[in-house]
Formats: C-alpha cells, structure tokens, sequence
C-alpha cells in the first residue's frame, strides 16, 4: 500500500507542477485555463488519493475519496463559468484560435 | 520511503508554486489573475495532502477538503464580478 501511496503522491506532485507550467507558458487565458483545468483532479485529487491510501484507515480514505469526488465535479464548473464570463467581457482569444462558435452564433 | 517521495513532492508543488505567482504578478488581465488564484488554491490543497502524509497527522485532509470548497465558492464569485463588470 505505502508503494501505491508514493506513486500516487508523485504523479500528482507532477500533473500540477506542469499544470503551473501550463500557465507559465501558454499564450491567452483560454489555452491556460485547459492546462489549469487539470490540475484539480488530476494533480490534487491524486495526491488526495495518495494521502488515502498511505494512511492505512478506512475512514480517512472515504474523506480522500469524497475530495477527489467533489473537484471532479466542481473543476469543470468553475472553468467554463470563468471563461464565460472572460469571453463575455470582451478578452479576446489569441490569433491563432480558428473556432470561436460564440462569437459566430451572435 | 514515503518520506523522501513527500520531500520531493513538496519541490515540485513548490517550484508550480512559484511558477503560479510569477502568472499573478504577470497577468494581464484580470481573468489570468482569477485563474492563477485558483490555481493557487488547488497547489495548495494538494501541498496541504502531502503534509498530512509527512508529518502523520491524517486530520489535514479535512481541511485540503475545505479548502477546495473555499477555492470553488472563490473563483465563482470572481467570475460573477468579472460578470457584472462587464467590459473594461
């Protein structure tokens, strides 16, 4: 269990450091908000995991659980309400993005 | 050996971070800022895990779990004043 723990742990550790690169580097809000979408599930939410299984205790990994459960369901909800609200207050999307079916539908 | 994986999980949640606040201080508009916020929420949760496997005290979790809570009620109530302000 203490090995699942350890990988589980540094996976995590290592999807958000490069969810952070993903907003060091990335041209616009749109491309930086797909990397930092990403790093609730997948980098807390594994190391959330980790925490679970390397306590050893039912109860701590059904909170652990419970964790990961909630930023599945709350990571993809509070990226589209802020690129809703980026793109509704005029924060244009970089010259390169080809599709943009908000703008074409109005 | 969960020990040295918890050392170097804190350098690397430390160098995303750092990376992190470089965006907030850099961003330039207030939509990036937003986002680096909550994104330095959620490196938080995951750092406040790792000390929780570090020093053995498993009661962390309860508050890396309140603490994603706290940054979801955040970053929707940034993007409804990002709402209402409409554009600049």
């Amino acid at each position: 269990m203490s090995y699942v723990a350890t990988i589980l742990i540094l996976i995590g550790s290592i999807f958000s450091a490069l969810a952070a690169l993903g907003i060091l580097r990335f041209p616009d809000l749109y491309t930086r908000l797909h990397a930092a979408a990403k790093a609730g599930p997948l980098g807390a939410g594994l190391i959330l995991l980790g925490a679970g299984a390397a306590s050893g205790d039912l109860l701590t990994f059904l909170r652990c659980l419970f964790g990961l459960v909630f930023l599945i369901f709350v990571s993809p909800v509070s990226a589209h309400l802020l690129a809703r609200a980026a793109l509704k207050s005029g924060d244009a999307p970089v010259n390169t993005t080809s599709i943009n079916e908000y703008r074409d539908s109005k | 050996m969960i020990e040295i994986a918890a050392n170097i999980a804190f350098a690397i949640l430390g160098l995303g971070l750092l990376a992190t606040v470089v965006r907030v201080i850099l961003g330039p508009t207030l939509a990036d800022r937003i986002l680096g916020l909550d994104t330095l929420t959620t490196l938080g949760i995951g750092l406040i895990a790792v000390f929780a496997v570090r020093s053995g005290f498993y009661l962390y979790v309860d508050i890396a779990v309140a603490l994603a809570l706290l940054g979801f009620i955040s970053t929707v109530a940034f993007a409804r004043y990002l709402l209402s302000r409409g554009s600049p």
